[in-house]
């Protein structure tokens, strides 16, 4: 996998305007993007979904390109296969389990999914370890059970890219350490390459191959995982080494 | 008093009227709603003024804009007259139209609360899943928004059916052909036939409850 991004943007609400430049490329598994909120990650991603628009730039993903404001080309979100799993996660609350991880298999006109789709919508809960939630609608779904439906429903379609937006902030302190471990597991079993966003530097120590620093709208540090820490180091030294380079990294 | 020409025509007449009305204002009424709702362009705000203004104006005022626009001489009402031979004053159509402009912001005001509460992380899920921009709306927005939609709708149909102003203005009171419920109420109330004033306001009101009641139930959300 190699994901290019060059992109500029400049975003106005009521009372501030937000310059985003952003410029990175990543080849790993796992590429963490890490900063603090307001500093442009989730907009990067957003356009890397093709849910924004940015004023100047490129983004390649593979050898497609998505997006060349100069060449005037901009691949529609539905066009990418990028997935992507929003920090709410973003269940449709009016369909059930299986509608939900079932929706990219049927067409608007016919919303009921055939066998072959129901087959796969059950292989997939099966491999999320959720065929028993299959009927439960989202409201009644606990934060881990949504994420789980939300990775389904994202993966179901064998998109060339999964984009998670902050995947652990939702979720309990003790969920959320097993979680880390649980999403690498998935990602390996799907052999799908990931870009996670996130503020927490305990996500970057447990899941990055690669780091990329934002501050402010721009990239402030890139880093791959042995120049961050020593591979001999472990636990909460590797902690301590991430948090270093990040705080290093924010100034 | 005779039961089938004195109420039952009235009746029968009236949910014609209030139907046609009611199923007008919907598709125009969700299509504009959404127009507004999910799209920035010049002039929004002076169209949604405008779409708002039969909810505040007189409807003698909006029955005589009626009459200029689709009367014999009128800009439209000519037109239809030369072209297609078709005359809509003191026609049951008539009635429709004047009933649907009145109604009409009923449906209008509703959808579009209805479609700015659907949020749109919902709708970029869609997107970002595969679905072309018909697919979001008719998978994700709509669905959404649908019960504020039918309540709004439920609304507007209870206003078509009491519709009296504007539906007398255009389509004038003939028994049988354009004399609605209410209209036939003030004729009876006018000829002192108490019995018959009672027995036809009786009718209006249950119906109007019950439509009352049903869009009530629909407002509950199920998904909280």
């Amino acid at each position: 996998m190699k994901l290019a991004v060059d992109i500029s943007t400049r975003l106005r609400s009521r009372d501030r305007e937000f310059h985003l430049e952003a410029t990175f490329s990543c080849a790993h598994d796992v590429t963490v993007i890490f900063g603090a909120s307001g500093s442009g990650k989730s907009v990067t991603l957003q356009a890397i979904a093709g849910l924004l628009h940015p004023d100047a730039g490129t983004i390649r993903l593979n050898d497609r390109i998505l997006f060349d404001a100069g060449a005037g080309v901009d691949v529609v979100a539905r066009e990418r296969r990028v997935a992507y799993v929003f920090q709410d996660y973003a269940l449709f609350p009016h369909l059930s389990v299986e509608a939900n991880v079932g929706f990219p298999l049927a067409p608007w006109w016919r919303p009921r999914l055939d066998a072959t789709a129901r087959e796969r919508v059950a292989t997939m809960l099966a491999a999320f370890e959720i065929g028993h939630l299959r009927a439960s609608f989202p409201g009644q779904l606990s934060g881990g059970q949504k994420q789980r439906v939300a990775l389904a429903r994202a993966l179901i379609s064998e998109p060339s890219l999964l984009l998670l937006d902050e995947p652990l902030s939702a979720l309990d302190p003790l969920l959320r350490e097993r979680m880390r471990h649980q999403l690498l597991e998935w990602r390996e079993q799907f052999g799908i390459p990931v870009v996670v966003i996130t503020h927490d530097p305990d996500d970057v120590a447990a899941l990055a191959d690669e780091v990329i620093v934002f501050r402010d709208g721009r990239v402030v540090r890139t880093g791959e995982r042995e120049a961050v820490f020593d591979a001999v180091e472990s636990g909460p030294q590797v902690r301590r080494a991430v948090r270093r380079f990040l705080a290093d990294a924010a100034g | 008093m005779q039961f089938s020409t004195d109420v039952l025509v009235p009746l029968v007449l009236t949910l014609k009227v209030a139907g046609c009305a009611t199923l007008l204002v919907f598709i125009v009424g969700v299509a504009v709603a959404w127009l507004v709702a999910r799209h920035e362009f010049r002039g929004r705000e002076v169209l949604d003024a405008a779409m708002t203004l039969p909810m505040v104006m007189p409807p003698t005022v909006l029955g005589y804009y009626l009459i200029v626009l689709l009367g014999r001489r009128g800009w439209i009402g000519g037109w239809l007259h030369d072209a297609f031979g078709i005359n809509l004053m003191f026609t049951w159509q008539g009635a429709v139209i004047a009933a649907a402009v009145v109604a009409f912001p009923l449906v209008y005001k509703a959808a579009r609360a209805a479609f700015e509460d659907v949020n749109r992380q919902y709708e970029n899920a869609a997107r970002v899943l595969g679905s072309t921009e018909m697919a979001v709306f008719v998978r994700v927005t709509l669905p959404l928004a649908w019960r504020g939609i039918l309540a709004g709708t439920m609304l507007a149909f209870a206003r078509a059916m009491g519709e009296f102003g504007a539906t007398l203005m255009v389509a004038g009171s003939i028994p049988g052909r354009t004399q609605t419920l209410s209209i036939a109420v003030y004729e009876a109330v006018q000829a002192g036939k108490d019995d018959m004033a009672n027995f036809l306001v009786l009718v209006t009101s249950i119906v109007c409850i019950l439509v009352l009641v049903g869009s009530g139930r629909l407002l509950r959300t199920r998904y909280a």
